[in-house]
């Protein structure tokens, strides 16, 4: 184990490097995956190491990768997929809703497909249209599916390795605008009982007043809000969901029947997005612990709008530290 | 150009049962005369088209909610199916229940998919021989998936991709082939042109052969007969032989027809042209077996009476299995949503298995 600095996109390197060395049914594939190294440098040096049979460019046609990548692991694989931008995962929906989501169901059990989906997620990064999208409800609204979004480097390491081990389908939602953000990141091999965490929520920070629930992207800006609400005053819990589906909530009405207070803060827009649900669960679980109704952050009902506009889009430090003195204020 | 003014499909056994002069397009080999080998074929597609009209008696009857029949398509699947060997492995829609049969699926576990109880029903491992695909063309591309794998484990198996000429229109399965080819994937396209996408003749799907479009893509291609079992099999043994060489893909389109409906809950007297059923039942896929069998006398009435038989013992098994199918207890539902624990499920799981007055959603 050596603890190294690392950005988000050098964890997944290392994370999918350790796959590879790991596993050799574990195959690459995607547009500009191999040469190139992925157009964020993701798979860089991967298909000069493992070759090109195991890291390889495909035809750019997504849901033909994703098609292919299910027949590759009936024959025995474990295909990790890398779907170019969030918003080009949509030619891939059929696949990955009809067919990927379901087959494990439909054979009773006989043929697990363990494929991880690997999607650059997110805005904030000043792209075209297109490139900075939050598609997780759609996947976490499909029963098979598992999906995870890591919030830093060290741990994109770890949940990359977790996700290919598993033996469901995963998406792995990468928020892009963290990629070349660096942390500490402990190398060593994963074991089993290490990969099982990974589908749980964690705690950043443990405060009294409210509880802040993010992932992915938005983990960081909680984070630096959470500071914020300290100068201020205000004691924030916050809790990094990683996997999306499955939820793991109970850490969370944990936390909202100490604080009776529950934020919840993403990218993706508001409505029946997974704010919807955490609240509704909230709700449920926590109603005589409650002293605020249930705040969301999140996406306004437009399209994704051009990247001029997106600061004022995009939950910032001050949406969340404002949001979170409202409920203070209830 | 129509249809109509390209080359007639290549043709072994003619509907009169008599065998075509040898063509270097698609050769005979003398081991598909054996007569061990007709008698099958003949049993197999009897067999076959016994378990479609049970079927399409069983959802007459309620029994099956649904019924997609594949007769009239019996010689495009048996012959293609024959032509596997153990280390091929198949991908059909959800018409593919000759080759089903072909591949030893127990089509009383095939109805469970009409009648309700599963979205599968056999294990594809074990008869190497994939789930029936609803999602048109989507199977396509799991074919050169698993081809692609062949490649990596140097196992010289192939894959075959069922699909029929409504599907053809799909992207998948253009991008099926473009996959294939550019990865020299060992996998043989075989569609089914039967005529019919449920209402719309296959003009409403392309302006030329099928083969046409696939060699295209740069594969050798070959149009048969589909209502001939020997050319069915004479083609796919070739283009069989040709992925798991190294050579690549093949596509076969079959030209046959589709003598039923698309499936029971169709009424094709609605959009079917007069005389077009007639002139489909002069070709036949068993009548012209039956004949070739006579011809060669490798078969006499005795044979085909113990064939009949089988098949109405075949028929009565069926009848009694399905009637019989209880239906599934509610909590099987919950079962392998995942291969690993699911907190939403499980949660699911108990909320359904609890009585209303536990706080549960069941009565």
């Amino acid at each position: 184990m050596s603890a190294t600095s690392m950005t988000m996109v050098g964890g997944l390197n290392a994370g999918l490097r350790a796959a590879l060395d790991h596993d050799p049914r574990v195959l690459l594939m995607g547009e500009d995956i191999a040469t190139l190294g992925g157009v964020f440098r993701v798979t860089d040096g991967l298909a000069k190491d493992f070759g090109d049979q195991r890291v390889f460019d495909t035809p750019l046609a997504e849901s033909g990768i994703l098609g292919t990548a299910i027949g590759l692991a009936m024959a025995g694989f474990r295909p990790v997929v890398e779907i170019q931008f969030d918003g080009f995962v949509f030619p891939a929906f059929d696949q990955i809703v009809t067919q990927l989501a379901k087959h494990h169901y439909r054979s009773a059990g006989h043929t697990p497909l363990p494929i991880v989906v690997r999607i650059p997620y997110g805005g904030g990064i000043g792209a075209v249209e297109h490139h900075s999208e939050s598609p997780e409800a759609y996947f976490v609204h499909t029963p098979g599916l598992r999906v995870w979004t890591p919030a830093d480097a060290n741990q994109a390491y770890l949940g990359i390795q977790a996700a290919i081990a598993c033996p469901d389908p995963v998406i792995f939602l990468e928020p892009k605008r963290r990629y070349w953000d660096k942390a500490e990141v402990t190398l060593g091999t994963l074991s089993a009982d290490d990969a099982q965490r990974m589908w749980s929520s964690r705690s950043l920070r443990t405060g009294s007043d409210v509880t802040v629930v993010a992932y992915g992207p938005m983990v960081r800006t909680c984070m630096e809000a959470a500071n914020a609400l300290a100068e201020l005053g205000v004691q924030a819990t916050v809790i990094d969901l990683r996997s999306l589906s499955p939820l793991d909530l109970d850490p969370i009405f944990g936390s909202v029947r100490q604080t009776g207070r529950c934020v919840v803060v993403h990218e993706a827009v508001e409505t029946v997005g997974l704010g919807a649900e955490i609240s509704a669960r909230v709700v449920e679980e926590c109603f005589y612990s409650l002293e605020a109704p249930v705040q969301r952050i999140a996406g306004p009902h437009v399209p994704y709008p051009p990247s001029r506009f997106e600061r004022h889009y995009l939950p910032s430090i001050d949406r969340v530290v404002a949001g979170v003195m409202q409920v203070m204020a209830e | 150009m129509t249809e109509g003014e390209h080359t007639e499909p290549l043709r072994l056994l003619a509907p009169d049962g008599s065998l075509a002069e040898a063509s270097s397009a698609l050769p005979l080999p003398p081991q598909l005369l054996e007569p061990d080998l007709l008698r099958a074929l003949f049993r197999d597609m009897t067999m076959a088209r016994r378990v479609d009209t049970e079927a399409t008696a069983l959802q007459r009857t309620g029994e099956l909610g649904l019924w997609s029949s594949c007769l009239g398509q019996e010689a495009a699947q048996v012959g293609s199916a024959h032509a596997m060997d153990e280390r091929d492995f198949a991908f059909p829609t959800y018409r593919e229940s000759a080759a089903a049969w072909v591949r030893g699926v127990d089509p009383v576990a095939l109805l469970g998919l009409y009648r309700g109880t599963t979205h599968g029903g056999w294990v594809p491992d074990e008869h190497r021989f994939a789930l029936f695909t609803i999602v048109l063309g989507a199977q396509v591309l799991h074919a050169v998936g698993y081809a692609m794998g062949q490649q990596r484990l140097d196992s010289g198996g192939a894959a075959i991709a069922y699909f029929g000429d409504g599907a053809s229109s799909e992207g998948d399965v253009h991008e099926a082939m473009v996959f294939a080819t550019v990865t020299n994937a060992p996998v043989v396209f075989f569609c089914q042109n039967n005529g019919w996408a449920i209402s719309e003749p296959v003009h409403r799907q392309t302006t030329v052969p099928f083969t046409q479009r696939a060699a295209g893509y740069g594969m050798p291609t070959m149009r048969i007969d589909g209502n001939d079992v020997l050319a069915s099999l004479a083609a796919t043994k070739w283009a069989l032989e040709h992925a798991r060489g190294g050579s690549g893909p093949v596509f076969i389109e079959a030209v046959t027809y589709r003598m039923g409906a698309h499936t029971t809950s169709d009424d094709p007297t609605r959009y079917r042209p007069p005389g077009e059923l007639e002139y489909w039942a002069t070709q036949d896929p068993i009548d012209r077996l039956r004949l070739l069998l006579i011809n060669r006398e490798v078969a006499a009435d005795e044979f085909f009476v113990e064939v009949q038989a089988q098949a109405d013992a075949l028929g009565e098994r069926i009848r009694a299995a399905v009637r019989g199918a209880e239906d599934p207890e509610a909590g099987l539902m919950f079962d392998h949503v995942y291969a690993s624990d699911h907190a939403q499920v499980e949660r699911d799981r108990q909320r359904w298995s609890a009585p209303f007055a536990e706080g549960g959603v069941m009565a």
